[in-house]
């Protein structure tokens, strides 16, 4: 039988414009053979987490450049939480000052990459962490 | 330009000294079998006069400060004033970036200019919950004239001259500073300095957008004819390639799609009865300055070529001025690294080198820790003085265009403008820069280039320092970074509160009436949004008059 693709859903909360590293990274995982959801810019975590429960996605992958990661990161892991979703492997990039990644993991974050980050570290990531 | 003769008889040296190198090239082959500009445009072993013999000095070159300017803008350039050195700062509060501004000013900074937060530069007041997260962050949060007048307190703004970043709603932010001004007793007449108003490149690469295009380009000509009149020295634009670079481009894709955005607010202008000498000599530009230094340098020559071409056989402009293409660069920020961050000083110091050889009107210098979170002040202060050791210290200011006539150098300079123009002349195939935009094109060509880009690092066929070469454990990272205290945003909404209990509402109530009636109609939106702004509306009460009459610009998501 067909392994099942992997379905993940890219985002960027809030309202910064940077989207040249999450649209890299949509090409690098639809090349890796999944498919990829892409909402746009200026998401509220309300509209994502709605977006990740009607496409069904195991990934949301969130990308802030704008230093409001410490508000957006949490608040879409809290809806999650209310929402009852919890089979969702969640990650999220952009500037994160080394100091924000504990809380962030600890909110359910599971992992946040950085600039320079190869694309094929991501792929594997979530390769390895989807629950089959 | 050379005697034909002589160049056929370097042409033959050539061919002899080619012949000759088989033996050495078999003993010691070169690097790479094809050797590219970052661009990839294919880059010779060796250039000559031989390379492009018919080059004509007066009509391609010219003297500085004359037609094409290809060697500057400025007869004497560097040798009478150094460029302006412009960090861009703004953080938090109106007050604290104010502080910042003062101590830039005192360590010698010779321009201000305004980093906006992301909800004043998408039109949000800093209680709507779009701005949730965002308040003071990447820039200081404005939402009414009250917070301009505390962020230019004490600095006279006849004897400044300040850039505001600030796209979308950037008359209302002209209005409030034209309003701060009056309050220091200061008129239009005499303020200097830019707003960047250029719409197009966020539909394609910056992303704050507010309304649909076409009402959007209405707001940009009424600045340009409300400055023609009131604010003659103000630059009305800043069209900008700095983040269609920053967003994935190539060089010749910067060049190519600026001046497309330039040509079609040009065109609007002018479709809105302007004449092209009225306005074309405000306009202003905005380029990067990127990693690979010939071809950087190559690119800022080429544009203002292009640039003074397209004004004068496309447009027909006669005043000089119109045809000067006068530009502030930033070092760029995509090419820093979070790893073994200390290599970026060297960095921004090549492309700020470049963008001085390229000669450019002001420049911006970024901090070493970007890659990982806001600049520490002791960052920004380095990044200041890798300017100062350039201006002062390396000799390089001493004369003009020193690279012109650089075999090289010239050579690409050619090609850019070249592959430039082929972009340019297919864009207007599409039906010009708008039309381009709303097909997708330019977005997608941008981020196809970005994604070959990331491919060719992952394969190591680009090598970057400390990323994909030379890799080290991670030591420690830069510390003092900035951190904005999230109890700005609650500081920020009471004084928002505070603006709101003391103003006249009802003088607010008409005058967002009379914005949206002008929006309706077609005279100029300036005045009324003057007189919203004198009475106190909001930043976000503005925008929300001119959402309701313009709809709001949605962006395709496609990949």
């Amino acid at each position: 039988m067909a392994k099942k693709k992997i379905r993940v859903l890219a985002c960027k909360p809030g309202l910064d414009g940077h989207d040249r590293g999450i649209k890299v990274i949509c090409c690098a995982l639809r090349d890796a053979g999944m498919e990829v959801i892409y909402t746009g810019l200026r998401q509220t975590p309300e509209q994502i987490v709605q977006a990740a429960i009607q496409e069904d996605v195991d990934v949301i992958a969130m990308s802030v450049l704008s230093g409001a990661h410490d508000y957006l990161f949490p608040r879409v892991m809290a809806l999650l939480e209310e929402a009852n979703v919890k089979d969702v492997l969640v990650i999220g990039g952009g500037i994160i000052p080394e100091e924000d990644i504990p809380r962030l993991q600890q909110a359910g974050i599971k992992a946040l990459f950085g600039p320079g980050t190869p694309t094929k570290d991501i792929v594997r990531f979530i390769e390895e962490n989807i629950s089959a | 330009m050379y005697d034909e003769k002589k160049v056929k008889e370097i042409d033959r040296s050539l061919e002899n000294w080619s012949e000759k190198l088989g033996k050495t090239l078999e003993k010691r082959p070169e690097r790479k079998e094809h050797f590219e500009t970052l661009s990839g445009i294919p880059v010779e072993r060796l250039y000559t006069p031989a390379s492009s013999p018919e080059r004509d000095y007066a009509g391609d070159f010219g003297f500085p400060g004359s037609y094409p300017y290809t060697r500057g803008v400025q007869p004497t350039m560097y040798r009478g004033r150094f460029w302006t050195m412009r960090q861009y700062a703004g953080f938090a509060s109106a007050e604290e970036s104010n502080k910042r501004y003062k101590y830039l000013l005192e360590h010698g900074q010779t321009g201000l200019s305004v980093a906006f937060d992301l909800p004043t530069q998408i039109g949000y007041d800093s209680d709507h919950p779009m701005a949730r997260g965002e308040v003071g962050k990447v820039g200081v949060a404005i939402d009414s004239l009250r917070d301009m007048e505390t962020l230019f307190d004490g600095i006279p703004l006849d004897r400044v001259s300040t850039s505001m970043t600030i796209n979308a709603p950037a008359a209302a932010l002209l209005a409030m500073y034209v309003e701060t001004a009056a309050k220091q007793g200061i008129g239009p007449e005499a303020l200097k300095g830019t707003i960047q108003n250029d719409i197009l490149k966020e539909y394609s690469a910056r992303g704050t957008y507010i309304f649909p295009p076409a009402p959007s380009m209405r707001l940009i000509t009424d600045v340009f004819a409300y400055c023609s009149e009131n604010i003659p020295s103000w630059n009305t634009i800043s069209i900008s390639g700095y983040h269609i670079r920053e967003a994935g481009s190539t060089a010749v894709q910067e060049v190519a799609f600026t001046l497309a955005n330039g040509i079609a607010y040009v065109d609007a202008a002018i479709k809105a009865g302007l004449k092209v000498d009225d306005f074309a000599p405000r306009l202003s530009f905005f380029f990067n300055a990127h990693l690979d230094f010939f071809e950087e340098i190559a690119k800022f020559r080429a544009a203002r070529r292009l640039w003074a071409r397209i004004m004068k056989d496309r447009f027909g402009a006669q005043s000089p001025k119109s045809m000067m293409l006068r530009f502030h660069t930033q070092t760029a920020g995509c090419t820093l690294t979070a790893q073994q961050p200390q290599n970026n000083v060297m960095r921004v110091t090549l492309q700020a080198l470049s963008a001085v050889l390229g000669g450019t009107q002001s420049l911006h210098t970024n901090s070493m820790d970007e890659a990982f979170s806001l600049p520490s002040e002791e960052a920004v202060q380095t990044a200041l003085r890798t300017q100062q050791v350039i201006a002062y210290e390396s000799g390089i200011a001493n004369t003009v265009d020193p690279l012109g006539g650089s075999f090289y150098i010239e050579q690409l300079t050619d090609e850019i403008e070249a592959r430039a123009r082929a972009y340019i002349d297919r864009i207007d195939e599409m039906g010009g820069a708008v039309a381009a935009v709303e097909k997708g094109y330019i977005q997608k060509e941008i981020q196809d280039s970005a994604y070959a880009y990331q491919k060719g690092v992952e394969a190591g066929e680009f090598i970057v320092v400390g990323l994909n070469k030379f890799q080290q454990e991670a030591g420690a990272r830069p510390k003092n970074s900035l951190r904005v205290d999230p109890a700005v945003r609650e500081a920020q909404v009471a004084k928002l509160k505070t603006v709101k209990a003391e103003r006249n509402s009802r003088a607010v109530q008409s005058a967002i009436e009379k914005i949206k009636l002008c929006a309706r109609g077609s005279d100029n939106l300036m005045p009324p949004i003057l007189d919203a702004v004198k009475c106190y509306a909001t930043l976000g009460e503005i925008c929300d008059a001119l959402r309701e009459v313009f709809g709001e610009y949605t962006a395709s998501s496609q990949l």
